[in-house]
């Protein structure tokens, strides 16, 4: 088992004929991912990497069956992306694209509630289950087969801790990457409720940032709710209150959102938090 | 992106929001069409501004102009007063609190609105504070507005009132891509009409390609921070003195909380996002050096960018334009050993861990 996504995802790319679209389709085929189509207007009986090319997503749908879509078109179309991805019946959508308007992050994200399929991201770098699949841009090389769930809101942080993981030889049932902004489809929350289900994860690794309250939301949910072991890193316990750090969700706004309050949190929900990144495999290897 | 207050007001008067008769004045004959007392609200993208002295009241032209050569020019927080807006006194007889803003955890708009208007919201205990989500896909209702007007227990008429400005202002706030608008106080004035004393707006910059009637000025960036943001490069100016280079914001980030372990003091934010373009990574290192910090520090992970593409044209950058500023280099990942080796023949410190290089930035640096 992993969360989300596994073997069976059929996966259609919408951006697919870019330079991003042809690279990390090749990647994905590389990792073992079921890429069965790529959707790129007015392109329809092209090829990349012997994956075919469609007009739109509905027919790459009726024709290849895909289940599931990775959005790497840019911002300003990423909203009509991800509405047609969800009304060709997709019931999962990841969302790669970043410096969407959070305006209309907040409609697609509630309109996939409503069609009842996830959504991961936007401004995420994907989610891998190891052995099975890859959705996203993620590196493949960082990851290794084994019980820990990583759930986080950033990209490379994630790979720097993913990857010191694996040189202590700790696999990963599923790391989900859950984006940079301050609307995002799948939380902590919903990450720590699947991995909590899931009988290969032993353990769950948070990777959180300053900003918004995901992080106290996940500790309260985490006391009612969760059993399993939770490790987490905070980054931001410097960055000044007003500014925000590179993703659009880190700011420290009106005093909220900043990591003492987040460590605080978790702290209380018994979550073992690490001051550095690559500590976490150290804490995972002492405690689980 | 913050509006002025001027600028939020012309938007409330777009969406027929009744604000006080004005205008930005400049010197005497700007006074000729405003009818006194009035007020002169120097214009800062910042709150706090009439504890600071930036709000004053004029009885007539003579002391208008004395008042504005006070404002004009005043430093508020930082911001240097360029521009002064003067509206006509209203008579008040009520003052209210009306918001719209983004609940991250819901993922919806939320409606705050409080009998306790004037002050800042922060210091209103919450339950004097009445909050109402809207879910984005049906947009505000009626029943989101009854709600609220009930808990503010005003007067029918006042409630009328209330309630077109909590339909207007909703609009503004999803037509114009919005995270904040906030109008502190709404006033019902003596004659019972509702109207906006002052406006906050904040619209959401990744959709300013979408509202081009938007003047953008960018207060509250330093000259380089500007110059990074034209050439698409994240850069933060911080207080302290070592620069840092990483690849991701939360790489950046979690590498200014290890340098502060080790009583260092970041001073420059820089990342470097996905790429390995040689062309991006000379901007950046200089643009690093025009913020002239004791140390640069570069800590990369290589993923899908590989470090040794990098690492080249680091050493490329470094040999061509020559550098006089010590780096330490922590590099990890795709091709880690190759790209050692080439920023070492760059003349680089090399370092293997996060804590090794931040240590050793911290040290060279010189402390806080």
């Amino acid at each position: 088992m992993a969360i989300f996504v596994d073997e069976k995802n059929k996966v259609v790319v919408q951006g697919a004929t870019g330079h991003q679209g042809v690279f990390h389709i090749g990647e994905m085929l590389g990792f073992g991912t079921k890429v069965v189509a790529g959707v790129t207007p007015g392109k329809a009986g092209q090829e990349v990497h012997g994956v075919p090319i469609f007009n739109n997503t509905n027919d790459a749908v009726v024709e290849t069956g895909a289940d599931t879509s990775l959005v790497l078109v840019p911002a300003r179309f990423a909203k009509d992306a991800v509405f047609e991805a969800l009304d060709a019946g997709v019931k999962t959508v990841v969302a790669i694209t970043e410096n969407i308007p959070f305006h209309d992050a907040m409609e697609f994200v509630h309109y996939a509630k409503y069609k009842d399929a996830v959504l991961i991201g936007p401004n995420c770098p994907g989610i891998a289950s190891p052995g099975k699949t890859k959705i996203g841009i993620l590196p493949g090389s960082i990851f290794k087969k084994g019980n820990v769930g990583v759930a986080s809101r950033s990209g490379t942080l994630t790979y720097e801790i993913v990857n010191s993981l694996s040189e202590k030889d700790i696999g990963q049932s599923t790391c989900v990457g859950l984006g940079g902004d301050p609307i995002i489809g799948t939380t902590f929350i919903d990450a720590l409720d699947a991995f909590e289900k899931d009988k290969e994860t032993k353990a769950v690794v948070l990777v959180g940032e300053i900003g918004g309250a995901a992080e106290e939301d996940a500790a309260e949910h985490i006391i009612e709710h969760i059993d399993k072991p939770v490790f987490a890193f905070i980054a931001g316990r410097t960055a000044p209150p007003g500014k925000r750090m590179g993703h659009a969700g880190a700011i420290i706004a009106r005093g909220k959102g900043t990591a003492k309050s987040k460590i605080k949190a978790f702290e209380k929900a018994d979550v073992k938090i690490a001051q550095f990144p690559t500590d976490i495999a150290d804490l995972v290897e002492k405690y689980s | 992106m913050k509006l002025f207050e001027y600028q939020g007001k012309q938007l409330f008067e777009k969406y027929n929001i009744s604000v006080p008769k004005g205008r930005l004045v400049k010197g005497e004959k700007d006074f000729s069409d405003l009818d006194f007392p009035c007020v002169l609200k120097a214009q800062v993208p910042i709150g706090g501004r009439g504890k600071a002295g930036g709000i004053k009241s004029a009885n007539d032209v003579k002391d208008a102009k004395e008042k504005l050569l006070q404002v004009l020019g005043m430093d508020i927080k930082g911001f240097k007063v360029t521009k002064v807006l003067a509206e006509e006194k209203v008579g008040i007889k009520k003052e209210l609190y009306l918001s719209i803003t983004l609940d991250r955890s819901k993922r919806m708009s939320l409606i705050m609105a409080s009998g306790q208007g004037g002050m800042d919201i922060e210091s209103v205990p919450d339950e004097l504070i009445f909050k109402e989500w809207v879910n984005p896909l049906i947009g505000v209702q009626q029943f989101n507005i009854r709600t609220i007007l009930t808990k503010l227990k005003l007067g029918k008429e006042e409630g009328k009132e209330v309630a077109q400005i909590i339909s207007k202002i909703y609009r503004l706030f999803r037509e114009y891509d919005c995270e904040l608008v906030e109008i502190n106080p709404l006033i019902i004035s003596s004659d019972g009409s509702a109207m906006a004393l002052d406006s906050k707006v904040i619209i959401n910059d990744d959709s300013l390609y979408r509202h081009l009637d938007i003047t953008v000025e960018n207060e509250e960036l330093t000259d380089l921070e500007k110059e990074a943001k034209e050439k698409g490069i994240a850069f933060i100016q911080l207080g302290g003195n070592i620069g840092v280079i990483a690849n991701g914001a939360g790489l950046t980030m979690a590498t200014l909380d290890a340098l502060n372990h080790f009583k260092g003091d970041g001073g420059v934010f820089l990342d470097l996002g996905g790429t390995d373009d040689p062309e991006k990574v000379k901007q950046a290192f200089e643009l690093m050096k025009k913020a002239k910090p004791n140390v640069i520090f570069l800590n990369l992970f290589g993923g899908i960018t590989k470090c040794d593409t990098v690492a080249k044209g680091v050493k490329a950058v470094i040999t061509k334009e020559g550098i006089d500023i010590p780096v330490i280099t922590r590099i990890k990942g795709m091709n880690e050993g190759a790209a050692k080796d080439i920023l070492k023949d760059a003349g680089l410190i090399t370092a293997t861990t996060l804590q090794d290089a931040a240590q050793k930035s911290s040290d060279l640096a010189g402390g806080k």
